[in-house]
């Protein structure tokens, strides 16, 4: 008799262990792999369940092997059907399998699995600390939704509610004595049947006196009322704030010559960061995308970041674009409205007034938040980085940004700038809020 | 016997298992096995898992305890790729040479397919687990759990003290020397410290007796060169290392001087499971050869006894024949010689030569032929020999005919292969020797050796790849080995290629 023992409700992660070990050992590989996901991929897409590639070369243990190409070896193959000795085959070129020795190596290519959610933003934000962007605070617009809270003897009649108004109104039925059909009906049932039986005089008294008496309850029965005003009850509704779990992200970008692949690399990665930001805040997260050259249009993620366009640089267009926009779709009572602009710093001159304006007077008290990231040369870093000097843009944006605390600015040169920028982008707003 | 006439005594009826089938189908096809192959085993253990069980023990090479390393979850994944895609079934049971034997079945398997499993593991491996001369003299079927467990808990502790990074370290370069981690001609030196001791005083007692001042006093030998002098010098500090020495994971555990003692713990850890899998290693071809001989024969007996119902049979058969299948050499899914075809082949043609032999078997196996006692001759043939020794004495000229075994050269200078031997009367000893040759891991792996280190010089550790028919080493893999060793020694480590027959110098590396 053996023993037989069922494992199978055992823990199945028995591997955890060591798959999270591997994901060290090749996380570098990994992040080169998700960052280029997430820079060919879509912007929504970035924290999903993703399949990376690994290359082998990262991850292989090596040991002493024999050259494949060198030396002198016997094979013994079964199923010979024409050879005798001394017959010459010529080797195929590219190694074709058909004469290697019996191996036991499995081929371990560049294979392909999947990671998790959670791995996937653990290695994006790896060095990007999360945990200190998730404890940061933003300031969220309340709604308010209304609420059941209890019973109101006044409201409109589509409140009513039914089933207190018909206690209430029973109850006082029985406390007044109103007289029941039934009973009404029973005595009529006894009159009929007296009036159909012989006529004796006491039973004519008998009629008159039953008669009189339906007379009496149906006088009663009218001036209690079945249902009186007194008993009905509506429901009560009480408005009640509750956070606004809806956010919509404007990505306003300049799309004309000037700015390079280069650029709107940095500028996607910016809003990667952003999107999936605001995606771990609210249970909604809507993106718009504008691109603007000397005019405006709304466009899907592809031709955003794919597609160029000849033209001027206005950038209040796009401004007005999603000051539209806003104003037809997203109520900012219902949105939480974050936007990030990307732009080489370019605009015609005469424009930056307008653009002023635009935001002073009607963006500013819409929006949540609103990001300007400067894309510069990294030559000019050294020139730009610390001065308040800078493209017609940032000079006049600087104007907004003393006097809207929801508004910041910065630029960026390089990828690495990315996440330090978007981090002090943030933590500079709670201490404006603190002070 | 459960043989009453009345009714069917079939074994199982439905393809669904249960606990109460498996065990009493068990309990039959073991009576059965023992009486009718005279079988020996240990007892076995079996434990049903979940095909994401198997996953996880096929990544821990097959072993249900074991220590935590990367290179697991690696092969975790690409297993579970290959497995997911479709690219390939998992195996129906894994078992392990412990005592009791453990078996892992599958609970996706069929009933049939576990009747089929627990004739081939439970008893075919099982047998041979313990009774091949390999495995009783090289493993220790009732320790190796225990010391698994020890191992993991080690290693797990050396995680929590010294950090993952230093662990993993030591591990990945243990594990580059796996293969070099095996004694393969002699067992590892089990010398008390007591014993040692007792031999040093011994040896120095004898000294001090025996000494004598005159001796000093003699003129050097006229002709004894300084460099003479030097080798000797040489030959007696390699005396004292045990030099040459071709296990280097030991050598490094036991001389290395920059390692802490936790190191040379999971140095040795890693050598004692590369050796525990050494006899396996050896002998894929008669293991699984055996599993498959005793699996076929127990089920074709069960089924002639009336246990097993004919679709049962059935879909035992068409298992059977596609674990023993094997394409010739040009077709598409060749992958090398099958192992289970090859030793269930020559296992079978053994029962033929002894109950039927021809005048050839005569000739070739004058020992064996017309015995007519298979059983008993199989029950050797298990027992004393590894694959190549098998093949070399059991391959016979009938099955070399039946395969169109052929042997081909291929020097890599040449521009093509050379057809050496045919299966005709001339070829059928090379092809033989030949293939045995192919199976003898010995003599296959890259043979590399430490052969000198001079612990109170430079201490420049030497090692030496006795090349044999010309075949190198890989460039880039070897550099990189040879990197990890020099982490273990500390010092320069360098490897000399000689050639096996000449003893000429053909390259030199050095890992600074």
């Amino acid at each position: 008799m053996p023993i037989f023992i069922d494992r199978r409700l055992n823990p199945k992660d028995k591997s955890l262990g060591n798959r999270q070990r591997f994901l060290r050992r090749a996380r570098e590989d990994l992040k080169r792999s998700i960052r280029d996901g997430i820079r060919s991929g879509k912007i929504s897409d970035a924290d999903s369940a993703q399949a990376v590639v690994l290359p082998k070369k990262g991850t292989d243990e090596p040991r002493f092997k024999e050259a494949k190409n060198t030396g002198r070896r016997e094979h013994i193959l079964p199923g010979n059907k024409h050879f005798s000795p001394g017959d010459r085959l010529p080797k195929p070129g590219g190694g074709a399998g058909m004469t290697s020795s019996p191996s036991t190596d499995e081929s371990e290519d560049d294979f392909r699995f999947v990671l998790s959610r959670e791995e996937v933003l653990d290695l994006f934000f790896e060095d990007l600390e999360l945990p200190d962007m998730v404890k940061l605070n933003l300031k969220e617009i309340l709604a308010f939704r209304p609420r059941r809270a209890g019973f109101a003897a006044t409201g409109s009649p589509t409140n009513i509610n039914v089933g207190r108004t018909m206690r209430n109104s029973l109850g006082r039925r029985i406390a007044l004595k109103r007289p029941k059909r039934q009973d009404i009906d029973a005595i009529c049932r006894e009159v009929a049947e007296l009036e159909a039986g012989p006529q004796t005089l006491i039973i004519r008294e008998r009629i008159a006196a039953l008669k009189t008496e339906i007379e009496r309850m149906k006088r009663r029965q009218r001036l209690i009322a079945y249902v009186d005003p007194v008993d009905i009850r509506f429901n009560r509704f009480e408005a009640r704030p509750v956070p606004n779990a809806n956010a919509v992200m404007f990505c306003l970008m300049d799309v004309s010559g000037s700015m390079g692949e280069r650029e709107k690399d940095l500028a996607k990665r910016f809003f990667v960061l952003l999107h999936l930001f605001l995606k771990r805040r609210y249970d909604r997260t809507e993106i718009v995308f504008i691109r603007h050259t000397h005019e405006a249009q709304e466009v899907d993620e592809e031709t955003f970041f794919y597609s160029t366009q000849s033209g001027g640089t206005v950038v209040s267009t796009a401004l007005e674009k999603m000051h539209q926009i806003v104003s037809e779709r997203y109520p900012s009572s219902e949105w939480n409205i974050y936007a990030a602009q990307a732009s080489d710093g370019d605009n015609v001159v005469a424009d930056s007034q307008r653009c002023i304006a635009l935001l002073d007077q009607e963006i500013m008290r819409l929006c949540q938040y609103y990001a300007y990231v400067e894309i510069i040369d990294e030559r000019e870093r050294h020139i730009f980085g610390t001065t308040e000097n800078g493209t017609s843009l940032w000079q006049a944006y600087s104007l907004v940004n003393e006097k809207w605390p929801n508004f910041q600015m910065t630029r960026i040169a390089e990828a690495t700038d990315i996440y330090p920028v978007f981090r002090q982008l943030f933590t500079k707003q709670v201490k404006a809020r603190t002070n | 016997m459960n043989t009453t006439s009345c009714g069917s005594n079939l074994l199982f009826s439905r393809s669904d298992w249960d606990f109460g089938t498996l065990s009493r189908a068990f309990d039959t096809i073991e009576r059965d096995a023992l009486e009718e192959l005279n079988l020996d085993i240990h007892p076995v253990q079996m434990e049903i898992i979940s095909s994401e069980q198997m996953l996880d023990a096929y990544s821990s090479i097959g072993m249900p305890l074991m220590y935590r390393h990367w290179s697991f979850g690696k092969h975790f994944l690409h297993h579970e790729l290959l497995y997911r895609k479709g690219g390939r079934g998992l195996a129906y049971e894994i078992v392990i040479n412990s005592n009791p034997c453990i078996v892992y079945l599958m609970e996706e398997n069929t009933m049939a397919l576990q009747a089929l499993v627990i004739a081939h593991a439970a008893l075919g491996h099982n047998h041979f687990f313990k009774n091949n001369y390999l495995f009783k003299e090289w493993t220790d079927a009732s320790s190796i759990l225990s010391y698994l467990d020890f191992a993991k808990t080690y290693i797990a502790r050396c995680e929590e003290r010294h950090g993952l990074s230093a662990v993993e370290d030591i591990l990945d370069t243990a594990h580059a020397l796996m293969e070099q981690g095996v004694f393969r001609y002699r067992r590892p030196p089990k010398r008390s410290l007591e014993k040692q001791r007792q031999n040093l005083r011994g040896r120095l007692d004898y000294e001090e007796r025996s000494y004598n001042d005159l001796w000093r006093t003699l003129p050097p030998a006229k002709g004894e060169s300084p460099a003479d002098e030097n080798e000797s010098k040489i030959a007696e500090r390699r005396k004292s290392l045990q030099l040459p020495e071709e296990n280097l994971l030991y050598f490094l555990e036991k001389n290395s001087l920059i390692l802490e003692p936790w190191q040379r713990e999971i140095l040795r850890i890693v050598r004692v499971i590369a050796q525990y899998f050494y006899p396996q290693r050896q002998t894929q071809v008669m293991n699984e050869g055996c599993a498959t001989f005793v699996h076929y024969t127990v089920m074709n007996a069960l089924f002639d006894r009336g246990f097993i119902s004919e679709g049962a049979m059935l879909e035992i058969l068409s298992n059977h024949s596609n674990v023993i299948f094997q394409p010739a050499f040009d077709d598409p899914r060749f992958s090398g010689i099958n192992p289970y075809a090859l030793g269930l082949d020559i296992m079978q043609d053994i029962k033929r030569i002894s109950t039927a032999p021809t005048d050839e078997d005569r000739d070739w196996f004058p020992q064996i032929a017309g015995n007519g006692d298979w059983r008993g001759t199989l029950l050797d043939a298990w027992a004393n020999h590894r694959d190549e020794s098998f093949i070399r004495q059991y391959l016979s000229p009938a099955l070399i005919r039946k395969w169109r075994l052929f042997q081909l050269s291929d020097t890599a200078s040449e521009p093509h292969y050379e057809v050496a031997s045919i299966h005709n009367e001339r070829g059928y000893q090379q092809i033989r020797a030949a293939l045995a040759h192919s199976y003898d891991i010995g003599a296959n792996r890259s043979d590399i050796q430490v052969v000198d280190v001079d612990l109170l010089g430079d201490r420049h550790l030497r090692l030496e790849h006795k090349v044999t028919d010309g075949i190198l080493l890989e460039h880039s893999s070897c550099e990189a080995t040879l990197r990890h060793i020099r982490k273990l020694w500390g010092y320069q480590v360098s490897l000399v290629g000689v050639d096996g027959h000449t003893g000429a110098k053909i390259y030199e590396r050095v890992s600074e």
